[in-house]
């Protein structure tokens, strides 16, 4: 019985694995980019699928939450930019032609024949053959020396997870992946949500608009979808940032949840104006705010950097989370937002109609 | 072969695919995919190298690298979209008519 179930499991990793490559390979490959991306989305669950097989349930969560649905998300929005734009484009050299009332010689379907052909030779005057061929052979010899590499690691290495289980009792929680992150490499993490920060500084000076609009209204399905499912993420949110004590869980999968509802949210809007809120700012900083103000305390109090008081450690820890997943994901939905949010004409007048949906509903 | 060797191979190779179609496309959303991809092996490749411990449980170490990992990646690629837009609509040079890959 135990052998079949064996054989089953390793019928299961070797199909996965199969699939994983396959669904890489398709979407690396695929000429349309919205396949692509669709594909992207289901290479992110699949690989959510090797996380439980590998035990990482943590990265499971974070994978399933971040991985496929908001990268998925944050592509599909930039693509419909950037094709949206280019089909204005197209219209405003239309309307130029018309008004100078001169008819292109060219009608648009050999001209866009033209313009393939040209990007097609340009792109091979970029890119020639033999040069595609080198990267070729190049990439493969690296993967060939990466794969013997890990072919010849040797097949146990006890070290780092002896040392953690050994620090277990004096780290505040229970769960050893929440331990590592914020108690023992809590270091890393503070630094990580610095970097957070600052990708969103970055999209902010890129994209500044922080009103997003949609062409139509939304649907009413969609609206009562949010009305229903709202509540549930705050909830799912609030449980899974106190379960990660315990169990898989913690500060990023819950905000990556509560994303998730910030997004749904913004899509729902006809406009979406982040910036009504002032609670976004605050929420955007309060993680590394807190953070840090712990980290000096700890340096004040017990001398070292992020060295928690063993007593006091549990609950630091929460409240650092706490503050973490509300700057995950006020983050997170601004990085959404700046990359939908469209800062060509903002229409003047059109304020007093529109829906706004402020940000703050989905923090409290 | 067991179980971490299978995923940790399978890593590498989305880390060579992911870096070949970096170099050779250039389309920028097809950059921004392809070095998820690659990301995506590194990580499988250091959650799967957690997994080789003699105990039952993996090491947790590797498991909360690759979790701050994710965490930036989305991050890195928020940006980088949002540098794409921003470089299509200043410029409009982005090489959007697609079909690239023959």
């Amino acid at each position: 019985m135990e052998n079949s179930l064996n054989y089953a499991a390793i019928a299961f990793d070797g199909v996965l694995a199969l699939v994983l490559l396959v669904l890489a390979w398709q979407l690396l490959r695929s000429p349309n980019l919205f396949k692509a991306i669709v594909l992207f989305i289901s290479f992110g669950l699949m690989l959510s699928l090797a996380w439980i097989r590998l035990k990482a349930i943590d990265i499971a969560l974070a994978e399933a939450a971040i991985g496929a649905g908001l990268t998925g998300a944050l592509f599909l929005t930039a693509l419909d930019r950037l094709q949206r734009r280019e089909e204005n484009d197209r219209e405003e050299q239309d309307a130029r032609w018309k008004s100078q009332e001169k008819k292109p010689i060219i009608t648009t379907e050999a001209s866009d024949q033209g313009l393939a052909a040209m990007i097609r030779k340009n792109k091979n005057h970029f890119f020639s053959r033999p040069l595609q061929t080198i990267a070729a052979i190049s990439v493969l010899a690296l993967t060939c020396i990466l794969g013997w590499t890990v072919w010849t690691l040797p097949p146990f290495s006890d070290q780092m997870s002896a040392l953690v289980s050994s620090n277990m009792p004096i780290s505040g929680v229970e769960n050893p992946v929440t331990a590592v992150l914020l108690n023992f490499r809590g270091y890393d993490t503070l630094l990580e949500i610095g970097v957070l920060l600052l990708a969103a500084v970055g999209v902010i000076s890129v994209a500044p608009s922080a009103v997003m609009r949609t062409g139509s209204s939304p649907s009413p399905i969609l609206l009562l979808l949010i009305r229903l499912l709202l509540p549930f993420i705050i909830l799912v949110s609030g449980y899974i940032l106190w379960i990660g004590k315990y169990a898989p869980g913690g500060a990023f999968q819950a905000g990556a949840v509560l994303a998730a509802g910030g997004i749904l949210l913004a899509t729902a809007a006809v406009r979406f104006n982040l910036s009504a809120s002032k609670a976004m700012p605050l929420a955007t900083g309060i993680g590394l705010l807190i953070f840090l103000l712990v980290a000096l305390a700890t340096m004040i109090i017990c001398g070292n950097y992020l060295q928690y008081p063993v007593a006091l450690a549990g609950t630091l820890i929460l409240v650092i989370e706490a503050a973490a997943t509300l700057s995950i994901a006020a983050v997170l939905v601004r990085l959404f937002v700046g990359v939908k949010s469209d800062t060509d004409n903002p229409a003047p007048g059109e304020d007093s109609q529109t829906l706004i949906f402020e940000e703050e509903n989905t923090i409290k | 072969m067991n179980i971490p060797l299978l995923y940790e191979l399978v890593g590498v190779i989305l880390l060579g695919m992911g870096l070949y179609s970096l170099v050779v496309y250039s389309h920028p959303v097809r950059k921004i995919l392809a070095l998820n991809v690659s990301g995506a092996g590194v990580f499988l490749f250091l959650v799967a190298a957690a997994d080789r411990t003699s105990g039952p449980l993996p090491d947790p170490v590797p498991h909360a690298m690759v979790l701050t990992g994710i965490v930036v990646a989305v991050s890195a690629t928020a940006l980088a979209l949002a540098l794409a837009c921003r470089i299509h609509q200043v410029s409009g040079t982005a090489p959007l008519t697609d079909n690239e890959p023959e």
